[in-house]
């Protein structure tokens, strides 16, 4: 069994393979906020989706490009796996050592597990996880025609707002806008208000786009997730449409320096209006 | 009952220092048994929870450039001392330049392992650090439980592959499985594998050096094993791990068999 044939091989459903597995697992690393993930392959590569509270999602995409070798003999295949198991079988050598694993992915459709192989100094590792059925994915409608405000910064920047974010806050609240304060990160926490703004001229700032003020609450629970992707991060694009749907981007370089993509979406925690006192 | 050792090559000491590291990493408590010509140290079988059990023989001409023992008595010519390994261990830290380290035993409020170093000093006085290690002195009617044990009839033994590695998979492993399975057969190829009912995971190394077969060994090892048959034995991932941090000592030999038994050869 563990020695397949080749014809055995030709037949799986999705098969790549990669020289570098650190490459994979880095990339799950920023969406790893849950265990399980849905997968979906194409012939573009793989999206991996990671959904808490039908709230936020979060998207992983490792292209075509990244592998060494990609086959996939459907148009689509949708599996869920088990994201710990997949970690963890990923980093099987050690995640520090200085040789690097190759890795090669099989799956073979429907009710069949994903087989991995992976190999490093001479030993080689199989591991087989059960795929489970897949879920149905939120589809948040986010569309570039609707977005209002989008700012485009370097990760620095924001990594370090979002790591010494105001935990006792509950939300966090986004401001964008073509004026002052233009970019405005605020929490209300148990110790008072904070606020972080980022200006449009700052030397981080690489792109600033903003059609009209919009300022909107986010669960912070629910965006903690994304400050494992802002770890790993060289650039963010910060989005948000006319329903104060927030998208975030991260631009991740792996080992080879190719550019993978990383995007949350979150909705709004409830509609928050500046000077309207609700209605007694 | 009497003992005292004294030991003066910085090698040796670094040697048996190296030792006791090992042995107290595996367990708190051991058994230091003397006898005339040899020390062992002992950890006793706790085969009911699937622990590890270590049994560790020093040639005292090995280490020692003087040693005098005087046992329980004529007939039974040994002492034998239960002792916290890791209070050694404390003891050694500070011969680690020493220029002489003497081991005796004494009677202060309670029966003592006074270690006695001899460090080196700029002035022509040398300095004298000692240490007392309370033991407890084990009765002659309880001896029989430190008895060398037979050692398990073995099918397959092999070298393991490198440390590092190991201590990696075995660290992975831990988070899918309580258990692991090893096997390894006669040609040089050992797996690792954990299964549960989300993944199956196998790690194979080949090409592994096959210890040659001695002529004792011969006795002991199933000669109608087939070459290429693997023997396998499912171990806690934990105990492994404990097991795997305390070897400091290189190379070393697994045997496998029904039971799992380490053996580390000095």
């Amino acid at each position: 069994m563990v020695l397949m044939t080749q014809s055995e091989e030709e037949n799986f459903a999705l098969s790549a393979s990669i020289d570098n597995a650190r490459n994979v697992s880095h990339i799950l690393k920023a969406v790893h906020f849950k265990d399980t993930a849905t997968v979906f392959a194409t012939e573009n590569g793989l999206k991996v989706t990671v959904e808490d509270s039908k709230c936020i999602q979060a998207n992983a995409f490792i292209q075509e490009q990244v592998f060494q070798e990609y086959v996939i003999r459907e148009d689509s295949i949708t599996f869920r796996i088990n994201l710990d198991i997949l970690q963890e079988c990923l980093s099987i050598f050690g995640s520090s050592s200085p040789s690097t694993t190759a890795m090669r992915m099989m799956y073979n459709g429907y009710g069949t597990p994903l087989v991995l192989t992976l190999e490093e100094d001479g030993a080689v590792t199989d591991c087989s996880i059960k795929t489970q059925e897949p879920d149905q994915t939120l589809d948040f409608e986010f569309s570039a025609a609707n977005v209002i405000n989008k700012v485009i910064m370097k990760a620095e920047c924001l990594k370090e707002a979002f790591n010494e974010l105001d935990v006792t806050s509950e939300v966090l609240q986004i401001t964008m806008s073509p004026d002052a304060p233009y970019f405005r990160l605020a929490t209300y926490g148990l110790l008072g208000q904070s606020h972080n703004d980022i200006p449009k001229d700052s030397s981080m700032v690489e792109y600033f786009e903003c059609g009209q003020t919009q300022s909107n609450r986010y669960r912070l629970n629910l965006l903690k997730p994304s400050v494992k992707a802002v770890n790993l991060a060289n650039k963010v694009c910060i989005r948000m449409d006319h329903r104060g749907f927030l998208s975030l981007q991260y631009m991740i370089k792996n080992e080879n320096a190719q550019v993978c993509f990383v995007e949350y979406y979150c909705c709004p925690d409830e509609e928050f209006e500046d000077d309207n006192e609700p209605a007694m | 009952m009497r003992f005292r050792a004294k030991v003066v090559s910085i090698d040796c000491i670094h040697h048996f220092t190296n030792v006791v590291n090992t042995i107290s990493k595996l367990l708190k408590k051991c058994t230091l048994r003397l006898t005339l010509d040899k020390m062992y140290f002992i950890l006793p079988d706790q085969v009911s929870n699937g622990g590890v059990s270590m049994w560790c023989e020093l040639k005292q001409a090995n280490f020692f450039d003087e040693y005098q023992m005087d046992g329980a008595s004529k007939e039974h010519n040994e002492i034998y001392l239960e002792i916290v390994a890791e209070n050694i261990c404390r003891a050694l830290k500070s011969a680690q330049n020493a220029k002489s380290l003497k081991i005796k035993l004494t009677k202060k409020q309670t029966p003592c392992l006074t270690f006695e170093v001899e460090l080196p000093s700029i002035a022509s006085n040398s300095r004298l650090v000692t240490h007392d290690i309370p033991v407890s002195v084990i009765p002659r009617r309880l001896w029989g439980e430190y008895e060398e044990q037979e050692m398990p009839d073995f099918h397959v033994s092999i070298c393991m592959p490198p440390m590092k590695t190991l201590k990696n998979i075995a660290e992975r492993l831990k988070n899918l499985s309580t258990y692991l399975t090893i096997a390894a057969n006669q040609d040089g190829d050992m797996t690792m594998k954990v299964e549960t009912e989300l993944v199956s995971a196998t790690t194979r190394f080949q090409h592994l050096e096959v210890p040659p077969v001695t002529s004792t060994d011969e006795e002991t090892q199933s000669k109608d094993w087939p070459q290429n048959e693997f023997a396998s034995a499912r171990v806690d991932i934990r105990k492994f791990l404990q097991f795997l941090a305390g070897q400091q000592i290189n190379p070393y030999k697994v045997i496998c068999s029904k039971c799992f038994d380490g053996v580390a050869e000095l």
